[in-house]
Protein backbone atom coordinates (compact mmCIF):
# COMPACT_ATOMS: atom_id res chain seq x y z
CA UNK A 1 0.00 0.00 0.00
CA UNK A 2 2.85 2.37 0.87
CA UNK A 3 4.17 2.26 -2.66
CA UNK A 4 0.80 3.14 -4.01
CA UNK A 5 0.86 6.65 -2.56
CA UNK A 6 4.10 7.33 -4.41
CA UNK A 7 2.99 5.69 -7.66
CA UNK A 8 1.95 7.56 -10.74
CA UNK A 9 -1.44 5.87 -10.69
CA UNK A 10 -2.20 7.52 -7.35
CA UNK A 11 -1.38 11.01 -8.55
CA UNK A 12 -3.25 10.54 -11.80
CA UNK A 13 -6.34 9.27 -9.92
CA UNK A 14 -6.10 12.12 -7.41
CA UNK A 15 -5.88 14.67 -10.21
CA UNK A 16 -8.79 13.08 -12.06
CA UNK A 17 -11.00 13.12 -8.95
CA UNK A 18 -10.12 16.75 -8.20
CA UNK A 19 -10.85 17.84 -11.75
CA UNK A 20 -14.05 15.79 -11.78
CA UNK A 21 -15.26 17.38 -8.55
CA UNK A 22 -15.03 20.87 -10.05
CA UNK A 23 -17.13 19.93 -13.10
CA UNK A 24 -20.49 21.19 -11.72
CA UNK A 25 -19.03 24.72 -11.78
CA UNK A 26 -18.84 24.90 -15.54
CA UNK A 27 -20.67 22.11 -17.34
CA UNK A 28 -24.40 21.77 -18.00
CA UNK A 29 -26.85 19.72 -15.96
CA UNK A 30 -27.18 17.34 -18.86
CA UNK A 31 -23.51 16.31 -18.73
CA UNK A 32 -23.69 16.05 -14.94
CA UNK A 33 -26.71 13.76 -15.14
CA UNK A 34 -24.92 11.53 -17.60
CA UNK A 35 -21.80 11.31 -15.44
CA UNK A 36 -23.86 10.68 -12.29
CA UNK A 37 -25.29 7.53 -13.86
CA UNK A 38 -21.84 6.61 -15.19
CA UNK A 39 -20.31 6.85 -11.69
CA UNK A 40 -22.91 4.53 -10.19
CA UNK A 41 -22.23 2.16 -13.06
CA UNK A 42 -18.55 2.45 -12.28
CA UNK A 43 -19.22 1.06 -8.80
CA UNK A 44 -21.17 -1.86 -10.32
CA UNK A 45 -18.23 -2.65 -12.57
CA UNK A 46 -15.65 -2.33 -9.79
CA UNK A 47 -17.57 -4.68 -7.49
CA UNK A 48 -17.82 -7.14 -10.34
CA UNK A 49 -14.11 -6.92 -10.99
CA UNK A 50 -13.33 -7.75 -7.35
CA UNK A 51 -15.20 -11.00 -7.81
CA UNK A 52 -13.94 -11.86 -11.29
CA UNK A 53 -10.48 -10.35 -11.48
CA UNK A 54 -9.43 -11.49 -8.04
CA UNK A 55 -11.58 -14.39 -6.95
CA UNK A 56 -11.67 -15.70 -10.54
CA UNK A 57 -15.43 -16.25 -10.41
CA UNK A 58 -17.50 -15.15 -13.41
CA UNK A 59 -20.61 -13.62 -11.97
CA UNK A 60 -23.15 -13.42 -14.81
CA UNK A 61 -25.67 -11.94 -12.46
CA UNK A 62 -24.30 -8.66 -11.15
CA UNK A 63 -27.80 -7.32 -11.68
CA UNK A 64 -29.19 -9.81 -9.16
CA UNK A 65 -27.29 -8.05 -6.39
CA UNK A 66 -27.90 -4.60 -7.89
CA UNK A 67 -31.59 -5.34 -8.41
CA UNK A 68 -32.16 -6.67 -4.89
CA UNK A 69 -30.55 -3.55 -3.41
CA UNK A 70 -32.43 -1.22 -5.72
CA UNK A 71 -35.84 -2.82 -5.35
CA UNK A 72 -35.59 -3.33 -1.58
CA UNK A 73 -34.80 0.33 -1.10
CA UNK A 74 -37.47 1.37 -3.58
CA UNK A 75 -40.24 -0.82 -2.17
CA UNK A 76 -39.55 0.24 1.43
CA UNK A 77 -39.73 3.86 0.40
CA UNK A 78 -42.79 3.36 -1.77
CA UNK A 79 -44.77 1.22 0.73
CA UNK A 80 -43.76 2.59 4.10
CA UNK A 81 -42.37 5.99 3.24
CA UNK A 82 -39.26 5.44 5.35
CA UNK A 83 -36.50 7.99 4.99
CA UNK A 84 -34.28 7.79 1.94
CA UNK A 85 -31.07 7.04 3.84
CA UNK A 86 -32.62 4.27 5.93
CA UNK A 87 -33.98 2.70 2.73
CA UNK A 88 -30.58 2.88 1.05
CA UNK A 89 -28.84 1.22 3.99
CA UNK A 90 -31.50 -1.49 4.18
CA UNK A 91 -31.23 -2.01 0.42
CA UNK A 92 -27.49 -2.56 0.70
CA UNK A 93 -28.03 -4.98 3.60
CA UNK A 94 -30.64 -6.88 1.60
CA UNK A 95 -28.13 -7.19 -1.24
CA UNK A 96 -25.57 -8.59 1.21
CA UNK A 97 -28.07 -11.18 2.44
CA UNK A 98 -29.00 -12.02 -1.17
CA UNK A 99 -25.33 -12.31 -2.07
CA UNK A 100 -24.78 -14.64 0.86
CA UNK A 101 -27.74 -16.83 -0.09
CA UNK A 102 -26.59 -16.93 -3.72
CA UNK A 103 -22.95 -17.54 -2.88
CA UNK A 104 -23.50 -20.52 -0.61
CA UNK A 105 -24.81 -22.88 -3.30
CA UNK A 106 -23.02 -21.12 -6.14
CA UNK A 107 -19.53 -21.45 -4.67
CA UNK A 108 -19.92 -25.22 -4.55
CA UNK A 109 -19.56 -25.19 -8.32
CA UNK A 110 -16.98 -23.61 -10.58
CA UNK A 111 -16.53 -22.02 -13.97
CA UNK A 112 -19.52 -22.13 -16.30
CA UNK A 113 -21.72 -23.72 -13.64
CA UNK A 114 -21.12 -20.82 -11.29
CA UNK A 115 -21.87 -18.45 -14.15
CA UNK A 116 -25.14 -20.19 -14.88
CA UNK A 117 -26.26 -20.23 -11.24
CA UNK A 118 -25.80 -16.49 -11.06
CA UNK A 119 -27.56 -16.05 -14.41
CA UNK A 120 -30.53 -18.08 -13.18
CA UNK A 121 -30.69 -15.88 -10.09
CA UNK A 122 -31.24 -12.86 -12.34
CA UNK A 123 -33.95 -14.63 -14.34
CA UNK A 124 -35.71 -15.62 -11.10
CA UNK A 125 -35.56 -12.08 -9.76
CA UNK A 126 -36.97 -10.82 -13.05
CA UNK A 127 -39.85 -13.32 -12.89
CA UNK A 128 -40.44 -12.48 -9.26
CA UNK A 129 -40.73 -8.78 -10.04
CA UNK A 130 -43.21 -9.42 -12.85
CA UNK A 131 -45.30 -11.89 -10.83
CA UNK A 132 -45.54 -9.71 -7.72
CA UNK A 133 -46.45 -6.66 -9.75
CA UNK A 134 -48.62 -5.18 -6.96
CA UNK A 135 -45.56 -4.73 -4.80
CA UNK A 136 -42.87 -4.12 -7.38
CA UNK A 137 -44.67 -2.25 -10.13
CA UNK A 138 -44.08 -5.18 -12.50
CA UNK A 139 -42.87 -4.43 -15.98
CA UNK A 140 -43.88 -0.79 -15.84
CA UNK A 141 -41.54 -0.04 -12.96
CA UNK A 142 -41.77 1.17 -9.42
CA UNK A 143 -42.32 4.84 -8.71
CA UNK A 144 -40.29 6.15 -5.82
CA UNK A 145 -41.75 9.16 -4.03
CA UNK A 146 -38.53 10.52 -2.51
CA UNK A 147 -35.29 11.52 -4.17
CA UNK A 148 -31.93 12.31 -2.60
CA UNK A 149 -31.78 15.78 -4.08
CA UNK A 150 -33.24 17.63 -7.02
CA UNK A 151 -30.06 19.59 -7.63
CA UNK A 152 -27.95 18.11 -10.45
CA UNK A 153 -24.72 19.33 -8.83
CA UNK A 154 -25.48 17.72 -5.45
CA UNK A 155 -26.45 14.45 -7.08
CA UNK A 156 -23.26 14.55 -9.07
CA UNK A 157 -21.11 15.16 -6.00
CA UNK A 158 -22.81 12.35 -4.09
CA UNK A 159 -22.18 9.97 -6.99
CA UNK A 160 -18.58 11.08 -7.39
CA UNK A 161 -17.91 10.86 -3.65
CA UNK A 162 -19.54 7.47 -3.44
CA UNK A 163 -17.53 6.17 -6.39
CA UNK A 164 -14.28 7.53 -4.98
CA UNK A 165 -14.84 6.01 -1.53
CA UNK A 166 -15.88 2.67 -3.07
CA UNK A 167 -12.84 2.75 -5.33
CA UNK A 168 -10.51 3.38 -2.37
CA UNK A 169 -12.03 0.55 -0.33
CA UNK A 170 -12.24 -1.94 -3.22
CA UNK A 171 -8.77 -1.10 -4.53
CA UNK A 172 -7.31 -1.21 -1.04
CA UNK A 173 -8.94 -4.57 -0.45
CA UNK A 174 -7.64 -5.93 -3.74
CA UNK A 175 -4.07 -4.90 -2.88
CA UNK A 176 -4.28 -6.18 0.70
CA UNK A 177 -3.24 -9.69 1.79
CA UNK A 178 -6.89 -10.71 1.42
CA UNK A 179 -6.75 -9.64 -2.24
CA UNK A 180 -3.62 -11.70 -2.75
CA UNK A 181 -5.22 -14.79 -1.23
CA UNK A 182 -8.25 -14.23 -3.47
CA UNK A 183 -6.04 -13.94 -6.50
CA UNK A 184 -4.20 -17.11 -5.54
CA UNK A 185 -7.42 -19.04 -4.99
CA UNK A 186 -8.73 -17.80 -8.33
CA UNK A 187 -5.67 -18.99 -10.21
CA UNK A 188 -4.92 -22.25 -8.44
CA UNK A 189 -7.50 -23.15 -5.80
CA UNK A 190 -5.86 -26.45 -4.87
CA UNK A 191 -2.47 -24.96 -4.19
CA UNK A 192 -3.95 -21.99 -2.34
CA UNK A 193 -5.92 -24.41 -0.19
CA UNK A 194 -2.83 -26.52 0.40
CA UNK A 195 -1.03 -23.42 1.69
CA UNK A 196 -3.62 -23.30 4.44
CA UNK A 197 -5.94 -20.55 3.24
CA UNK A 198 -9.65 -21.03 3.61
CA UNK A 199 -10.67 -20.42 0.01
CA UNK A 200 -14.40 -20.64 0.53
CA UNK A 201 -14.31 -18.12 3.35
CA UNK A 202 -12.28 -15.67 1.29
CA UNK A 203 -14.49 -16.05 -1.76
CA UNK A 204 -17.58 -15.68 0.36
CA UNK A 205 -16.14 -12.48 1.81
CA UNK A 206 -15.41 -11.19 -1.71
CA UNK A 207 -18.96 -12.02 -2.73
CA UNK A 208 -20.41 -10.21 0.28
CA UNK A 209 -18.26 -7.12 -0.30
CA UNK A 210 -19.19 -7.14 -3.97
CA UNK A 211 -22.86 -7.51 -3.03
CA UNK A 212 -22.68 -4.67 -0.52
CA UNK A 213 -21.30 -2.15 -3.00
CA UNK A 214 -23.53 -3.34 -5.85
CA UNK A 215 -26.63 -3.08 -3.66
CA UNK A 216 -25.66 0.28 -2.22
CA UNK A 217 -24.99 1.66 -5.68
CA UNK A 218 -28.23 0.19 -7.02
CA UNK A 219 -30.20 1.78 -4.17
CA UNK A 220 -28.56 5.16 -4.74
CA UNK A 221 -29.25 4.89 -8.45
CA UNK A 222 -33.00 4.35 -8.03
CA UNK A 223 -33.22 7.31 -5.67
CA UNK A 224 -31.48 9.34 -8.33
CA UNK A 225 -33.79 8.14 -11.10
CA UNK A 226 -36.89 8.29 -8.91
CA UNK A 227 -37.96 4.98 -10.40
CA UNK A 228 -36.86 1.36 -10.41
CA UNK A 229 -37.56 -0.84 -13.40
CA UNK A 230 -36.40 -4.19 -14.71
CA UNK A 231 -34.87 -2.48 -17.75
CA UNK A 232 -32.59 -0.21 -15.70
CA UNK A 233 -31.37 -2.35 -12.79
CA UNK A 234 -32.22 -6.03 -13.35
CA UNK A 235 -32.23 -6.91 -17.04
CA UNK A 236 -29.47 -9.21 -18.28
CA UNK A 237 -28.50 -6.52 -20.78
CA UNK A 238 -27.54 -4.27 -17.85
CA UNK A 239 -25.44 -7.08 -16.40
CA UNK A 240 -23.74 -7.56 -19.74
CA UNK A 241 -22.90 -3.87 -19.79
CA UNK A 242 -21.33 -4.15 -16.34
CA UNK A 243 -19.22 -7.13 -17.41
CA UNK A 244 -18.16 -5.47 -20.65
CA UNK A 245 -17.22 -2.32 -18.74
CA UNK A 246 -14.98 -4.25 -16.36
CA UNK A 247 -13.26 -6.27 -19.08
CA UNK A 248 -12.91 -3.22 -21.30
CA UNK A 249 -11.34 -1.10 -18.58
CA UNK A 250 -8.95 -3.84 -17.67
CA UNK A 251 -9.73 -6.76 -15.45
CA UNK A 252 -7.93 -7.15 -12.17
CA UNK A 253 -7.33 -3.40 -11.92
CA UNK A 254 -10.56 -2.37 -10.10
CA UNK A 255 -10.00 1.26 -11.10
CA UNK A 256 -10.05 0.34 -14.78
CA UNK A 257 -13.56 -1.05 -14.34
CA UNK A 258 -14.82 2.39 -13.37
CA UNK A 259 -13.03 3.84 -16.37
CA UNK A 260 -14.66 1.29 -18.66
CA UNK A 261 -18.11 2.02 -17.24
CA UNK A 262 -17.74 5.76 -17.72
CA UNK A 263 -16.50 5.15 -21.27
CA UNK A 264 -19.45 2.89 -22.09
CA UNK A 265 -22.08 5.30 -20.79
CA UNK A 266 -20.52 8.39 -22.34
CA UNK A 267 -19.81 6.65 -25.66
CA UNK A 268 -23.39 5.39 -25.76
CA UNK A 269 -24.60 8.96 -25.32
CA UNK A 270 -22.25 10.41 -27.94
CA UNK A 271 -23.42 7.81 -30.44
CA UNK A 272 -27.06 8.56 -29.78
CA UNK A 273 -27.37 10.44 -33.13
CA UNK A 274 -26.54 7.17 -34.91
CA UNK A 275 -29.77 5.80 -33.46
CA UNK A 276 -30.05 2.06 -33.27
CA UNK A 277 -26.47 1.55 -34.38
CA UNK A 278 -25.12 2.97 -31.09
CA UNK A 279 -25.13 -0.37 -29.26
CA UNK A 280 -23.65 -2.05 -32.32
CA UNK A 281 -20.73 0.36 -32.44
CA UNK A 282 -20.05 0.13 -28.70
CA UNK A 283 -20.09 -3.69 -28.80
CA UNK A 284 -17.82 -3.71 -31.84
CA UNK A 285 -15.30 -1.45 -30.11
CA UNK A 286 -15.50 -3.60 -26.98
CA UNK A 287 -14.94 -6.79 -29.00
CA UNK A 288 -11.94 -5.27 -30.78
CA UNK A 289 -10.44 -4.17 -27.46
CA UNK A 290 -10.91 -7.66 -26.06
CA UNK A 291 -9.31 -9.25 -29.13
CA UNK A 292 -6.37 -6.87 -29.52
CA UNK A 293 -5.83 -5.35 -26.05
CA UNK A 294 -7.00 -8.11 -23.73
CA UNK A 295 -5.72 -6.21 -20.71
CA UNK A 296 -8.13 -3.36 -21.31
CA UNK A 297 -7.54 0.40 -21.18
CA UNK A 298 -5.88 0.60 -17.80
CA UNK A 299 -4.02 -2.68 -18.24
CA UNK A 300 -2.53 -1.42 -21.52
CA UNK A 301 -1.65 1.96 -19.99
CA UNK A 302 -0.02 0.39 -16.93
CA UNK A 303 2.06 -2.14 -18.85
CA UNK A 304 3.16 0.64 -21.21
CA UNK A 305 4.16 2.77 -18.23
CA UNK A 306 6.11 -0.12 -16.73
CA UNK A 307 8.03 -0.69 -19.94
CA UNK A 308 9.04 2.91 -20.62
CA UNK B 1 -58.33 -33.55 -24.35
CA UNK B 2 -56.15 -31.13 -22.43
CA UNK B 3 -53.75 -33.96 -21.67
CA UNK B 4 -53.33 -34.70 -25.40
CA UNK B 5 -52.94 -31.02 -26.13
CA UNK B 6 -50.14 -30.74 -23.57
CA UNK B 7 -48.58 -33.95 -24.86
CA UNK B 8 -48.51 -32.73 -28.46
CA UNK B 9 -47.54 -29.11 -27.89
CA UNK B 10 -44.98 -30.11 -25.31
CA UNK B 11 -43.42 -32.58 -27.71
CA UNK B 12 -43.02 -30.02 -30.50
CA UNK B 13 -41.52 -27.43 -28.14
CA UNK B 14 -39.21 -29.98 -26.54
CA UNK B 15 -38.00 -31.29 -29.90
CA UNK B 16 -37.20 -27.76 -30.97
CA UNK B 17 -35.37 -27.05 -27.70
CA UNK B 18 -33.46 -30.30 -28.15
CA UNK B 19 -32.33 -29.39 -31.65
CA UNK B 20 -31.35 -25.88 -30.56
CA UNK B 21 -29.34 -27.17 -27.62
CA UNK B 22 -27.62 -30.05 -29.42
CA UNK B 23 -25.31 -27.91 -31.50
CA UNK B 24 -24.51 -25.76 -28.48
CA UNK B 25 -23.55 -28.76 -26.36
CA UNK B 26 -21.59 -30.36 -29.23
CA UNK B 27 -19.33 -27.32 -29.51
CA UNK B 28 -18.74 -27.31 -25.80
CA UNK B 29 -18.10 -31.03 -25.65
CA UNK B 30 -15.54 -30.98 -28.46
CA UNK B 31 -13.77 -27.65 -28.13
CA UNK B 32 -14.76 -26.38 -24.68
CA UNK B 33 -16.37 -23.26 -26.12
CA UNK B 34 -19.59 -21.88 -24.69
CA UNK B 35 -20.94 -19.90 -27.61
CA UNK B 36 -23.09 -17.12 -26.17
CA UNK B 37 -23.95 -15.82 -29.65
CA UNK B 38 -26.09 -18.95 -30.09
CA UNK B 39 -29.43 -17.17 -29.81
CA UNK B 40 -28.30 -14.48 -32.24
CA UNK B 41 -27.33 -17.08 -34.85
CA UNK B 42 -30.70 -18.83 -34.51
CA UNK B 43 -32.59 -15.56 -34.89
CA UNK B 44 -30.37 -14.59 -37.82
CA UNK B 45 -31.30 -17.82 -39.62
CA UNK B 46 -35.00 -17.20 -39.08
CA UNK B 47 -34.79 -13.56 -40.16
CA UNK B 48 -32.79 -14.54 -43.27
CA UNK B 49 -35.45 -17.09 -44.21
CA UNK B 50 -38.14 -14.49 -43.61
CA UNK B 51 -36.33 -11.84 -45.63
CA UNK B 52 -35.66 -14.24 -48.50
CA UNK B 53 -39.37 -15.06 -48.69
CA UNK B 54 -40.76 -11.55 -48.27
CA UNK B 55 -38.10 -9.44 -50.00
CA UNK B 56 -36.66 -11.74 -52.67
CA UNK B 57 -39.98 -13.62 -53.10
CA UNK B 58 -38.45 -17.08 -53.24
CA UNK B 59 -40.54 -20.10 -52.28
CA UNK B 60 -40.55 -21.35 -48.70
CA UNK B 61 -38.13 -24.24 -49.31
CA UNK B 62 -35.48 -21.97 -50.85
CA UNK B 63 -36.13 -19.47 -48.08
CA UNK B 64 -35.50 -22.09 -45.42
CA UNK B 65 -32.32 -23.21 -47.21
CA UNK B 66 -31.07 -19.63 -47.38
CA UNK B 67 -31.73 -19.30 -43.64
CA UNK B 68 -29.67 -22.39 -42.87
CA UNK B 69 -26.89 -21.25 -45.20
CA UNK B 70 -26.72 -17.85 -43.49
CA UNK B 71 -26.48 -19.56 -40.11
CA UNK B 72 -23.62 -21.70 -41.43
CA UNK B 73 -21.75 -18.61 -42.58
CA UNK B 74 -22.44 -16.91 -39.23
CA UNK B 75 -21.13 -19.94 -37.35
CA UNK B 76 -17.89 -19.89 -39.36
CA UNK B 77 -17.60 -16.15 -38.82
CA UNK B 78 -18.01 -16.69 -35.07
CA UNK B 79 -15.29 -19.30 -35.07
CA UNK B 80 -12.75 -17.56 -37.30
CA UNK B 81 -13.31 -13.96 -36.23
CA UNK B 82 -13.94 -14.34 -32.51
CA UNK B 83 -13.22 -17.75 -31.01
CA UNK B 84 -10.04 -18.73 -32.84
CA UNK B 85 -8.22 -15.39 -32.35
CA UNK B 86 -8.92 -15.59 -28.61
CA UNK B 87 -7.78 -19.21 -28.38
CA UNK B 88 -4.60 -18.48 -30.30
CA UNK B 89 -3.83 -15.21 -28.55
CA UNK B 90 -0.57 -15.19 -26.63
CA UNK B 91 -1.54 -12.17 -24.60
CA UNK B 92 -4.45 -13.85 -22.86
CA UNK B 93 -3.42 -16.30 -20.12
CA UNK B 94 -4.75 -19.80 -20.75
CA UNK B 95 -6.85 -19.99 -17.60
CA UNK B 96 -8.70 -16.84 -18.61
CA UNK B 97 -9.48 -17.84 -22.20
CA UNK B 98 -12.82 -19.26 -21.16
CA UNK B 99 -14.11 -15.93 -19.87
CA UNK B 100 -12.74 -14.14 -22.93
CA UNK B 101 -14.55 -16.53 -25.24
CA UNK B 102 -17.71 -15.98 -23.20
CA UNK B 103 -17.41 -12.19 -23.32
CA UNK B 104 -16.31 -12.19 -26.96
CA UNK B 105 -19.16 -14.36 -28.22
CA UNK B 106 -21.59 -12.41 -26.07
CA UNK B 107 -20.51 -9.15 -27.73
CA UNK B 108 -20.59 -10.81 -31.12
CA UNK B 109 -24.16 -11.93 -30.43
CA UNK B 110 -25.14 -8.39 -29.45
CA UNK B 111 -23.60 -7.09 -32.69
CA UNK B 112 -25.65 -9.55 -34.78
CA UNK B 113 -28.77 -8.70 -32.78
CA UNK B 114 -28.31 -4.96 -33.27
CA UNK B 115 -27.68 -5.36 -37.00
CA UNK B 116 -30.88 -7.38 -37.34
CA UNK B 117 -32.76 -4.71 -35.39
CA UNK B 118 -31.25 -2.00 -37.58
CA UNK B 119 -32.01 -3.55 -40.95
CA UNK B 120 -35.19 -5.46 -40.18
CA UNK B 121 -36.59 -3.59 -37.10
CA UNK B 122 -37.46 -5.13 -33.76
CA UNK B 123 -40.83 -6.42 -34.92
CA UNK B 124 -41.59 -10.08 -34.53
CA UNK B 125 -41.29 -12.02 -37.77
CA UNK B 126 -42.99 -15.27 -38.62
CA UNK B 127 -41.49 -17.33 -41.40
CA UNK B 128 -44.13 -18.78 -43.75
CA UNK B 129 -44.44 -22.46 -42.84
CA UNK B 130 -43.41 -25.02 -45.43
CA UNK B 131 -46.53 -27.06 -44.73
CA UNK B 132 -49.75 -25.24 -43.98
CA UNK B 133 -53.09 -26.31 -42.65
CA UNK B 134 -54.47 -27.93 -39.54
CA UNK B 135 -54.95 -31.58 -38.72
CA UNK B 136 -57.05 -33.29 -36.09
CA UNK B 137 -55.13 -35.64 -33.77
CA UNK B 138 -57.28 -37.40 -31.16
CA UNK B 139 -59.59 -34.42 -30.98
CA UNK B 140 -56.81 -31.84 -30.77
CA UNK B 141 -56.61 -29.38 -33.63
CA UNK B 142 -52.89 -29.26 -34.41
CA UNK B 143 -51.22 -27.16 -37.11
CA UNK B 144 -49.48 -29.44 -39.60
CA UNK B 145 -46.50 -27.14 -39.22
CA UNK B 146 -46.16 -28.17 -35.57
CA UNK B 147 -45.95 -31.83 -36.57
CA UNK B 148 -43.51 -30.95 -39.32
CA UNK B 149 -41.32 -29.13 -36.78
CA UNK B 150 -41.29 -32.09 -34.42
CA UNK B 151 -40.57 -34.57 -37.23
CA UNK B 152 -37.73 -32.52 -38.73
CA UNK B 153 -36.15 -32.00 -35.31
CA UNK B 154 -36.21 -35.72 -34.54
CA UNK B 155 -34.91 -36.60 -38.03
CA UNK B 156 -32.01 -34.15 -37.81
CA UNK B 157 -31.04 -35.37 -34.36
CA UNK B 158 -31.19 -38.97 -35.60
CA UNK B 159 -29.01 -38.07 -38.59
CA UNK B 160 -26.52 -36.40 -36.28
CA UNK B 161 -26.44 -39.51 -34.12
CA UNK B 162 -25.79 -41.66 -37.19
CA UNK B 163 -23.08 -39.33 -38.36
CA UNK B 164 -21.28 -39.21 -35.04
CA UNK B 165 -21.44 -42.94 -34.46
CA UNK B 166 -21.20 -44.40 -37.96
CA UNK B 167 -18.99 -42.19 -40.13
CA UNK B 168 -15.26 -41.63 -39.98
CA UNK B 169 -15.54 -37.87 -39.56
CA UNK B 170 -18.14 -38.30 -36.85
CA UNK B 171 -15.97 -40.74 -34.96
CA UNK B 172 -13.09 -38.29 -35.12
CA UNK B 173 -15.36 -35.62 -33.63
CA UNK B 174 -16.41 -38.01 -30.87
CA UNK B 175 -12.79 -38.91 -30.18
CA UNK B 176 -11.82 -35.24 -29.99
CA UNK B 177 -14.47 -34.68 -27.33
CA UNK B 178 -13.05 -37.53 -25.28
CA UNK B 179 -9.34 -36.88 -25.60
CA UNK B 180 -8.04 -34.08 -27.85
CA UNK B 181 -4.40 -34.99 -27.31
CA UNK B 182 -5.02 -38.61 -28.19
CA UNK B 183 -6.62 -37.54 -31.46
CA UNK B 184 -3.60 -35.43 -32.39
CA UNK B 185 -1.29 -38.32 -31.59
CA UNK B 186 -3.25 -40.47 -34.03
CA UNK B 187 -2.38 -37.99 -36.76
CA UNK B 188 -5.72 -36.22 -37.05
CA UNK B 189 -5.71 -32.46 -37.43
CA UNK B 190 -7.55 -31.02 -34.43
CA UNK B 191 -8.08 -27.74 -36.28
CA UNK B 192 -10.02 -29.36 -39.09
CA UNK B 193 -12.15 -31.31 -36.61
CA UNK B 194 -13.10 -27.99 -35.01
CA UNK B 195 -14.07 -26.62 -38.42
CA UNK B 196 -16.29 -29.66 -39.01
CA UNK B 197 -17.91 -29.21 -35.59
CA UNK B 198 -18.61 -25.55 -36.24
CA UNK B 199 -20.12 -26.48 -39.61
CA UNK B 200 -22.40 -29.03 -37.94
CA UNK B 201 -23.24 -26.43 -35.32
CA UNK B 202 -24.11 -23.83 -37.95
CA UNK B 203 -26.45 -26.21 -39.77
CA UNK B 204 -28.14 -27.35 -36.55
CA UNK B 205 -28.59 -23.80 -35.26
CA UNK B 206 -29.84 -22.73 -38.70
CA UNK B 207 -32.46 -25.46 -38.92
CA UNK B 208 -33.55 -24.82 -35.33
CA UNK B 209 -33.77 -21.09 -36.00
CA UNK B 210 -35.81 -21.43 -39.20
CA UNK B 211 -38.18 -23.92 -37.55
CA UNK B 212 -38.55 -21.61 -34.57
CA UNK B 213 -39.36 -18.77 -36.96
CA UNK B 214 -42.10 -20.87 -38.55
CA UNK B 215 -43.47 -22.25 -35.30
CA UNK B 216 -43.39 -19.34 -32.85
CA UNK B 217 -41.88 -16.41 -34.75
CA UNK B 218 -38.77 -14.53 -33.70
CA UNK B 219 -37.66 -10.97 -33.09
CA UNK B 220 -34.31 -9.50 -32.15
CA UNK B 221 -35.56 -9.53 -28.54
CA UNK B 222 -35.60 -13.35 -28.53
CA UNK B 223 -31.78 -13.49 -28.77
CA UNK B 224 -31.10 -13.32 -25.03
CA UNK B 225 -33.82 -15.73 -23.89
CA UNK B 226 -32.83 -18.24 -26.62
CA UNK B 227 -29.21 -18.27 -25.51
CA UNK B 228 -30.25 -18.49 -21.87
CA UNK B 229 -32.60 -21.41 -22.50
CA UNK B 230 -29.99 -23.32 -24.53
CA UNK B 231 -27.46 -22.65 -21.78
CA UNK B 232 -29.78 -23.88 -19.03
CA UNK B 233 -30.87 -26.97 -20.95
CA UNK B 234 -27.26 -27.88 -21.61
CA UNK B 235 -26.20 -27.35 -18.00
CA UNK B 236 -29.23 -29.26 -16.74
CA UNK B 237 -28.31 -32.18 -18.97
CA UNK B 238 -24.63 -31.99 -18.17
CA UNK B 239 -22.21 -29.84 -20.15
CA UNK B 240 -20.95 -31.63 -23.23
CA UNK B 241 -23.31 -34.58 -22.93
CA UNK B 242 -25.56 -34.68 -26.01
CA UNK B 243 -27.93 -37.33 -24.65
CA UNK B 244 -28.14 -35.43 -21.37
CA UNK B 245 -29.21 -32.27 -23.13
CA UNK B 246 -31.83 -34.19 -25.14
CA UNK B 247 -33.38 -35.45 -21.91
CA UNK B 248 -33.10 -32.00 -20.35
CA UNK B 249 -34.76 -30.40 -23.39
CA UNK B 250 -37.80 -32.64 -22.96
CA UNK B 251 -37.93 -32.08 -19.20
CA UNK B 252 -37.80 -28.30 -19.66
CA UNK B 253 -40.17 -28.31 -22.66
CA UNK B 254 -42.86 -30.34 -20.90
CA UNK B 255 -42.44 -28.50 -17.61
CA UNK B 256 -42.97 -25.18 -19.39
CA UNK B 257 -45.96 -26.45 -21.37
CA UNK B 258 -47.56 -27.96 -18.26
CA UNK B 259 -47.11 -24.73 -16.33
CA UNK B 260 -48.43 -22.63 -19.18
CA UNK B 261 -51.57 -24.77 -19.60
CA UNK B 262 -52.33 -25.71 -16.00
CA UNK B 263 -51.23 -22.67 -14.00
CA UNK B 264 -50.67 -19.57 -16.09
CA UNK B 265 -48.55 -18.62 -19.09
CA UNK B 266 -47.04 -15.85 -16.93
CA UNK B 267 -45.33 -18.44 -14.70
CA UNK B 268 -44.12 -20.47 -17.70
CA UNK B 269 -40.37 -20.42 -17.06
CA UNK B 270 -40.34 -20.41 -13.24
CA UNK B 271 -40.60 -24.18 -12.47
CA UNK B 272 -37.85 -24.94 -14.99
CA UNK B 273 -35.58 -22.37 -13.34
CA UNK B 274 -36.33 -23.77 -9.88
CA UNK B 275 -35.56 -27.27 -11.13
CA UNK B 276 -32.31 -26.01 -12.58
CA UNK B 277 -31.28 -24.47 -9.25
CA UNK B 278 -32.22 -27.67 -7.42
CA UNK B 279 -30.19 -29.81 -9.84
CA UNK B 280 -27.22 -27.47 -9.58
CA UNK B 281 -27.36 -27.79 -5.83
CA UNK B 282 -27.68 -31.56 -5.62
CA UNK B 283 -25.81 -32.59 -8.74
CA UNK B 284 -23.71 -29.70 -10.08
CA UNK B 285 -22.46 -31.68 -13.07
CA UNK B 286 -25.99 -31.98 -14.46
CA UNK B 287 -28.10 -35.06 -15.16
CA UNK B 288 -25.64 -37.01 -17.30
CA UNK B 289 -22.52 -34.89 -16.97
CA UNK B 290 -19.15 -36.23 -16.00
CA UNK B 291 -16.53 -34.23 -14.21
Amino acid sequence: MGDFFKSRLFFVSLAVVIIASTLPLYVSGYVLGLLTVAYYFGVFAMSWDLLFGFAGEVNFGPTFLIGVGAYTAGILNNQYGWSVYLCIVLGALAAVVAGFVLALPALRVRGPYFGLTTLVAVLMLQNFIVVFADLTGGEIGLTIPDVISIDAGVNYWIALGFMTISAIILYGLSQSPIGLVLQASGQDPIQAGALGFNIVKHKLAAFVVSAFFSGLSGALLVFYFGTASVGTVVDIAVGVQVIVAAVLGGRRTVLGAALGAIFLIVAGEFLRPTGELATFIVSTVALLVILFFPNGFLGAALSHGARS
Amino acid sequence: MLAFQILIDGFAISALYALGATGFTLIFGVSGVLNLSHGAIMVLAAVAAWAAASVLHVDTYTGALIGVAVALVAAFATYFAVVQPIQKSTRIPNEEKEIFVLTGTLLWGIMIQELIAYFFTNNAKTVLPIIEGVIDILGVRTPRNEIFTAVVCCLVIALLWLMVNRTRTGKAVLAASMNPRGVTLLGLELGSIYVVVWAIYGILAGIAGVLLGMFLGVSSYSVGPLTASAFSIVVLGGLGSVSGSLIAAFVVGYLETLTAYLISPAYRTIPALLLLVAVMYVRPQGLLGRR
